[in-house]
């Protein structure tokens, strides 16, 4: 015992890695919340008026409502009128070309290990980087545009394809969806947007990496994804951000649309900066993410490693309206310290023969709380619909929590759905018998965990999922008690 | 090879161990035999460094160094290896994955450079015939889902690709039906060598027919009561423990 605690003091007690920051001169709101703000935003944005009174409608709806309780997290109220909304790294070019990006945000990215000179970028990959409130810039536009396929800033999409914009956005997750969604609809102030038109197969995975970068302001940003036909997209997202002692906020929405026979992955390394070991300052992270597979056969896929975070709600979901559609989650989510975590998912089977499969693996460690919160709703017509619910949960030591919250409602007879959950502990004996064979306690951990996520892990493009399996021995090493 | 003096050890505060003395060379096998509860396992856990069991008093020499002072790794990496009475399962960790870790981990220790994949798996391929395991097994999860006879040939297989310099056989023959028995044995025989040593700790004579030992000990109430050869067993298994106890009771009255 007393060895596995030194282990786990001296290992949680690792410094976040990107905790640094830098100065630059940034273009800022006033600290604040209410409509002169949002249609500062809106004009610093050069927004149409639709796009302001869409923001206008949500903030009137979003005054209305009261900030969700019922998530199994636990922090102090945030005042969100001492923050700040839009804060932006002044640019000498509005170009959104790589190589007119100002050198010294360049150096910020480097720093990260995100090269954005496409020479030296991974094969394949077409990053969009945001820093704080807005996109920096985008690689491989020039690639990926011929083949029609459209990859900005959600701000470059709404002027050069407000059509687009106009059609799909709030489609999925309307405006006034829930507390956090309509206070990011109000002041979203960019995020990445993909167009994957009829019968393309999008020949690279697309990226956006998501920096924090400013003190005392929050990020909202916005993602939408529409795939047309046929067409199939991989996505990825990554975040990190200055360790702070404050708590900083961060409520994103994701909406992706897939049309007949499209498919969609979407995958996350969620690395905010957690908060120090006593629990002090971290990202809220609360987030609304769903797709629709709208026609005849479509997929989404939704795989996240989520490390980081003080505080994470987060339910990527999947509606499941085109007959034969499937939707799927597989999820590590993994706290220490003091993070906590509910997350999960829900799965709503409207069309016919529609499936839907969710791989849950928590993982807990120091005094954090872990939850998994998921809804597998049935309609009335989606006959012959079936789910498969796999929800486990990995304990480290004897201080922190695993909490299983499922939801099942089904209206139709044909349907089956299946939930299977575990809970177990990263015994000594595992950990002992490895030492026996040689390996440090550090590497069994790392051993052991990885196996157990591997399901999840596995769905990962391969070069996320070495880094996802990187940061998870980071994350936990040798927290065994 | 190993000295072990006057070991008293103790769990939660209660004596199991109270003075083993034993001395082993190279190239001898010998069984530690002795009823439930004399403190057999917890011998094998207390060489093993398993850090429930509490040393103390006495010492634990292992070519010459003081293991009583190594972390279970290095204990492991110096060559001692256990092979577990009942191996623990891993899920999502391949045997495969698991046991190039571990053979890489021993060999940095021991200075040498890793092992690449080719050359892993072909050493592998080599030992994986000393105990007719199938590879098949070893893509699977460790030990998860395997029966009583597959684990314990997992174990004598990692045994063979560890190399160990004394290997502690913690009732490998418990839970196995004859032909595992054989083919278990016939494995251990086979890594036999003159620079090598192996203690087989056993509630039974049977494992002895195929495993043949040097010297037999018996443990009873945390010591030594009795060492002979090969008959010693022989006799045990005509005559019981009680013989032992009874012996025993008569010699202190």
């Amino acid at each position: 015992m007393s060895k596995d605690n030194e282990i786990l003091e001296e290992l949680t007690s690792r410094e976040y890695e990107h905790g640094w920051s830098v100065d630059y001169e940034a273009d800022e709101a006033p600290i604040g919340l209410n409509e002169n703000i949002i249609r500062w935003i809106s004009s610093k944005k050069e927004e149409p008026q639709w796009l302001l009174d869409w923001r206008l409608k949500a903030f009137e709806q979003w005054r209305k409502m009261d900030e969700p309780t019922w998530a199994n997290v636990h922090y102090p109220k945030i005042d969100l009128q001492s923050l700040r909304y839009y804060s932006a790294p002044k640019q000498k070019s509005k170009s959104k070309k790589i190589s007119d990006i100002d050198p010294e945000l360049l150096k910020i990215y480097e720093r990260l290990g995100i090269s954005l000179n496409e020479q030296k970028r991974l094969q394949g990959v077409a990053v969009d980087v945001v820093l704080d409130s807005v996109s920096v810039g985008t690689t491989f536009k020039d690639t990926l545009s011929k083949l029609g396929v459209i990859f900005c800033s959600f701000s470059e999409a709404v002027t050069e394809h407000p059509d687009l914009v106009k059609k799909y956005l709030g489609s999925v997750v309307p405006a006034t969806d829930n507390y956090y969604a309509a206070l990011n609809a109000a002041v979203f102030s960019d995020g990445s947007f993909c167009y994957i038109p009829k019968g393309v197969r999008c020949p690279m995975e697309l990226s956006t990496y998501f920096r924090i970068n400013a003190a005392n302001t929050g990020q909202f940003e916005r993602t939408l994804i529409v795939a047309e036909d046929q067409s199939y997209v991989s996505y990825l997202e990554g975040c990190t951000a200055p360790q702070r002692d404050e708590n900083q906020l961060h409520a994103a929405v994701v909406e992706i649309y897939a049309a007949k026979n499209a498919e969609v992955k979407y995958s996350t390394v969620q690395n905010w900066y957690p908060g120090d070991k006593n629990g002090k300052g971290g990202i809220y992270n609360f987030v609304t993410k769903r797709g629709i597979c709208a026609g005849d056969n479509s997929k989404i896929s939704w795989t996240q490693v989520e490390t980081g975070s003080a505080v994470t709600w987060k339910y990527p979901s999947c509606i499941l309206k085109g007959d034969n559609s499937i939707g799927e989650f597989y999820s590590v989510a993994v706290t220490n310290n003091y993070q906590q975590a509910d997350t999960g998912t829900k799965m709503i089977h409207i069309g016919k023969n529609t499936r839907s499969r969710i791989v849950s693996k928590g993982i807990s460690a120091g005094k954090s709380q872990n939850s998994y919160r998921g809804q597998v709703q049935v309609m009335k017509r989606a006959t012959n619909s079936r789910n498969f619910s796999q929800c486990d949960s990995l304990l480290m030591g004897d201080q922190c929590g695993a909490h299983t919250f499922p939801y099942i409602d089904i209206q139709n007879p044909t349907a089956k759905v299946e939930h299977e959950a575990t809970t177990s502990k990263i015994g000594e004996d595992q950990i002992f018998y490895c030492n026996q064979r040689g390996i440090s306690s550090e590497d069994a951990v790392a051993l052991i965990v990885n196996g157990y996520a591997k399901e999840v892990l596995n769905q990962l493009p391969m070069e996320f999922a070495v880094e996802a399996q990187k940061l998870l021995a980071l994350t936990l090493e040798g927290s065994v008690g | 090879m190993l000295s072990i003096k006057n070991l008293h050890a103790a769990i939660e505060g209660s004596p199991i161990l109270n003075g083993i003395n034993l001395e082993i060379k190279a190239g001898e096998v010998h069984a530690i035999m002795g009823p439930n509860g004399s403190g057999k396992s917890t011998l094998a856990s207390v060489l093993a460094g398993r850090e429930e069991y509490e040393v103390t008093e006495g010492s634990v020499t292992f070519k010459n160094k003081n293991i009583l002072e190594l972390s279970p790794e290095d204990r492991a990496r110096e060559g001692i290896f256990l092979a577990f009475q009942y191996p623990v399962e891993i899920p999502g960790v391949s045997s495969t994955n698991f046991l190039r870790t571990a053979v890489n981990q021993v060999r940095e220790y021991r200075g040498q450079s890793p092992l690449d994949a080719v050359k892993f798996l072909s050493l592998m391929k080599e030992k994986m015939k000393l105990v007719e395991i199938d590879q098949k097994l070893l893509s699977r999860a460790l030990n998860e889902g395997f029966s009583g006879g597959e684990k314990k040939k997992n174990e004598i297989f990692q045994m063979a690709m560890l190399e160990p310099t004394l290997s502690i056989l913690d009732e490998t023959d418990s839970g196995l039906d004859i032909d595992a028995l054989k083919v278990v044995a016939n494995g251990v025989n086979q890594l036999k060598t003159k620079d090598n040593a192996t203690i087989v700790v056993t509630h039974y004579q049977r494992l002895l027919d195929y495993i043949v030992p040097d010297f037999v000990h018996v443990l009873y109430k945390g010591k030594i009561v009795k060492s002979g050869t090969k008959d010693l067993a022989l006799e045990l298994e005509a005559k019981g423990y009680d013989w032992i106890k009874d012996e025993l009771s008569g010699a202190t009255v």
